[in-house]
């Protein structure tokens, strides 16, 4: 007898981290803050495809010497590796971005730093 | 080659060519018969404002937020909508982007 | 030569990557042999290139399948779906490949000289390669995870050019508009794949729209990829980022990230009509993709007349420009399920926003090339501190006079002939949007007469006497795509058929796309 295991809390949680980085992109205007929510965007992402491919008391997709049973998917798992690792990138860039933007206006206020607009 | 051809017309460039240097043609001639005789570097080629003081160079040229004055002032009441959606905030721009995503998702679920 | 045919698909993202990697390497040993090596590798693409046009446009379709023992074998033995990582390169996706390759050429010869003084050459070059590299594979790519890769891989390398001049602090601030809005754009193209993906079990672009339900949730996902992708193409009103980021780029970097926005636009146009045609009524998203063109061209424009910073002005008739590419196609999509309309103008009208594309890549990125050549000179974008200019910037002046007669459709030039086709097509369509596209191209004109006027007419100012004519190589790569556009100017009707029209007909023809790679499978 498997142990039941709730689906759709792994999308619940997707639904929330979403919620909480849409909430923080959209109003908060510290760019560092920004970057968080644009963070947690990601992970929100990165956490939907790999429950997708979640199989209840699945194992490691590893081929050599299996047990018995329903494997987990494999291939969400090597999408997300990548995507994690171009989120670091994206984020290691945007927080020099921030850093020089820092160094220019002497502010990270999404409204008081811009000098670009209409 | 040059023809293109659809439905209910063509267009071809080669005519437009030949007209264009047709019309350079009388340009060319009307311009050679205009007075020759006139002595550069003299008083008959500088700038001639009705007997004013020319002004220097800097003042002669009207600079590009004076060009279309009237056609930006007329249409003031448009040009202050639209600059408000455009803070240059980059919360702001993704505002717009969830609002499309969110109008295109009921769009299209609707319908499709 | 065989063997290059094969094997150009991948090469020509191989080749430019491989000059990515070497470029810090070999700046060791000079910067001119850097730049050698760099123009030369880019060559050897542009033959690549060449090669595969060629290739497709006498034999149809070239796949290529990374890791399988012949490049065609799509779907491994034993398997009934495509599990390998496929290019699938047809009419449309080498239509935008050239458009790329010559804008990168132009681009990167232009900037030669113009980052001669600047520190980091390197890192320029290598990124430059890279977005380069990104293009491409976003047009190549027939693996809906792998367009999200190359979606990165170009968002990346662009937000790191547009800030290359990090001391300039409006650079660096437009640099992270444009990754702030490229991330998340990204991040719902990669949640929409994870929706086809959970449901379908697939990532291939062909199986995908081979099993295509039209389920609600397959319309979610549509919506997310679809807006994402008109985001990353900066359609109104997702279009406040390009002015910031266009107007700071370097040289030379402002007709490439452009030109990233028709690769993005590429992009809607697969998903749209490859991955969802078919079966399926679109004209809900043919119209939504019209009403987004129609609001790019005429809001684009119209924010366009009332700037006086020459980078911004060019970078909202960008904008606009792009209305007309979404409006023709749109016009197509819209009555794709409809072969008496389709025929009668929706063809048409696809043909003239695809021919808009490479015309609009074109003449937009000479003229961004001589805003920056103006800048290069007199150090200001400012269009009121301009003037007289074109008593010593004779070439930039002429350069800048045929890019603005192109952009503002006036016959013989390219632009016309696109338009035209655009203007009486749609015209059948709905008369109204043809009445608005030709007053915004009114519009255009007015506007780079107010620019031709401010910047290079008038007296000679005392400032600029000693402004001298920009260096050769930035030259050569303004006259490059100047002589590209008269080519397009005289020929329209051999550009139209050779490779306008089986672009359109590769959109159109979605069975032949699917056949492609699932040919075997009943």
């Amino acid at each position: 007898m498997m142990p039941y295991i709730p689906y759709n809390i792994p999308f619940v949680a997707v639904a929330l981290l979403m919620g909480v980085s849409l909430f923080i992109i959209l109003f908060k205007r510290n760019l560092i803050k920004i970057i968080m929510g644009i963070a947690i965007m990601g992970a929100a992402v990165n956490l939907f495809v790999v429950a997708l491919g979640y199989r209840a008391g699945g194992v490691a997709p590893i081929y050599t010497s299996t047990p018995e049973g329903a494997m987990v998917l494999p291939v969400p798992q090597a999408l997300i590796l990548t995507s994690i690792v171009i989120a670091v990138s994206v984020i290691a860039l945007m927080l020099t971005m921030v850093i020089h933007t820092y160094r220019h206006t002497g502010d990270i206020d999404a409204k008081k730093s811009r000098l670009l607009k209409g | 080659m040059s023809v293109l051809t659809y439905g209910y017309a063509v267009w071809s460039p080669i005519v437009w060519l030949v007209v264009l240097v047709v019309l350079g043609l009388i340009v060319l001639y009307v311009r050679s018969r205009g007075q020759k005789r006139y002595k550069k570097g003299t008083a008959q080629t500088d700038v001639f404002i009705s007997g004013v003081q020319v002004p220097p160079a800097e003042q002669r040229h009207v600079p590009a937020h004076n060009i279309y004055w009237g056609f930006f002032e007329a249409l003031q009441g448009f040009y202050d909508t639209m600059m408000r959606p455009h803070t240059g905030i980059i919360n702001d721009y993704i505002l717009w982007l969830v609002a499309i995503v969110t109008l295109t998702v009921v769009v299209l679920v609707m319908t499709g | 030569m065989e063997f290059l045919t094969v094997h150009s698909p991948a090469l020509v993202v191989a080749v430019p990557l491989l000059a990515a990697f070497i470029t810090p390497l070999i700046s060791r040993i000079g910067n001119k042999f850097r730049d050698t090596v760099n123009v030369t590798f880019l060559s050897f693409a542009a033959f690549l290139m060449a090669v595969l046009a060629v290739d497709i446009y006498t034999s149809g379709t070239r796949i290529y399948t990374f890791g399988a023992t012949v490049p065609e074998l799509a779907i491994p033995e034993h398997y009934m779906v495509p599990v390998r990582i496929i290019f699938q390169v047809d009419g449309i996706s080498i239509f935008m490949g050239l458009t790329t390759t010559v804008v990168a050429l132009a681009a990167l010869v232009y900037s030669l000289q113009f980052v001669k003084d600047e520190t980091g050459q390197d890192r320029f070059y290598s990124l430059f390669m890279i977005l380069y590299v990104g293009m491409v594979g976003l047009e190549f790519t027939g693996d809906m995870f792998n367009m999200f890769v190359f979606l990165e891989i170009l968002s990346i390398a662009g937000a790191g050019l547009a800030s290359y001049r990090v001391n300039l602090a409006d650079a660096v601030e437009g640099g992270f508009k444009y990754i702030v809005i490229s991330a998340i754009s990204a991040l719902l193209v990669l949640f929409a794949i994870g929706i086809l993906y959970g449901e379908y079990n697939l990532l291939s672009i062909a199986a995908l729209a081979h099993n295509m339900q039209f389920t609600t949730l397959d319309m979610i996902a549509l919506a997310l990829l679809g807006i994402a992708f008109v985001m990353k193409l900066a359609g109104v009103p997702l279009h406040m980022w390009a002015p910031d980021t266009y107007a700071v780029a370097p040289a030379g970097i402002t007709p490439m990230i452009y030109t990233s926005s028709a690769a993005s636009m590429y992009a809607l146009y697969r998903i749209t009509f490859t991955l969802y045609g078919g079966h399926f009524d679109t004209t809900a998203i043919g119209w939504i993709v019209i009403i987004l063109g129609v609001l790019s061209m005429f809001i684009g424009v119209m924010m366009a007349i009332h700037q006086t910073d020459i980078k911004r002005l060019m970078a909202y008739h960008a904008i606009s420009q792009s209305g007309y590419m979404l409006l023709g196609v749109g016009v197509g999509l819209a009555v794709l399920t409809d072969p008496v309309a389709l025929a009668a103008y929706g063809r048409d009208a696809m043909n003239g926003g695809i021919f808009h594309i490479i015309n609009n890549a074109l003449y937009k990125g000479m003229l961004f090339l001589t805003a920056e050549a103006i800048f290069f000179r007199i150090g200001t974008r400012d269009l009121n501190r301009m003037g007289g200019l074109g008593h010593n910037m004779k070439w930039t002046t002429i350069f800048f006079i045929i890019g603005a007669l192109a952009i503002s459709g006036i016959p013989p030039f390219n632009g016309f002939a696109s338009k035209l086709l655009i203007y009486e097509s749609v015209f059948r369509f709905n008369p109204l949007l043809s009445v608005i596209a030709m007053f915004v191209s009114l519009v255009t004109l007015a506007s780079f007469t107010k620019v031709f006027y401010s910047a290079f007419t008038g007296p000679e100012m005392s400032a600029y006497k000693e402004v001298r004519e920009v260096p050769k190589s930035m030259l050569i790569g303004m006259g490059v795509m100047a002589a590209a556009i008269i080519f397009f100017s005289i020929f329209p009707g051999l550009v139209v058929n050779t490779i306008v029209a089986p672009a359109t007909n590769a959109l159109i023809d979605q069975a032949s796309y699917i056949n492609g790679v699932m040919g075997a499978v009943p």
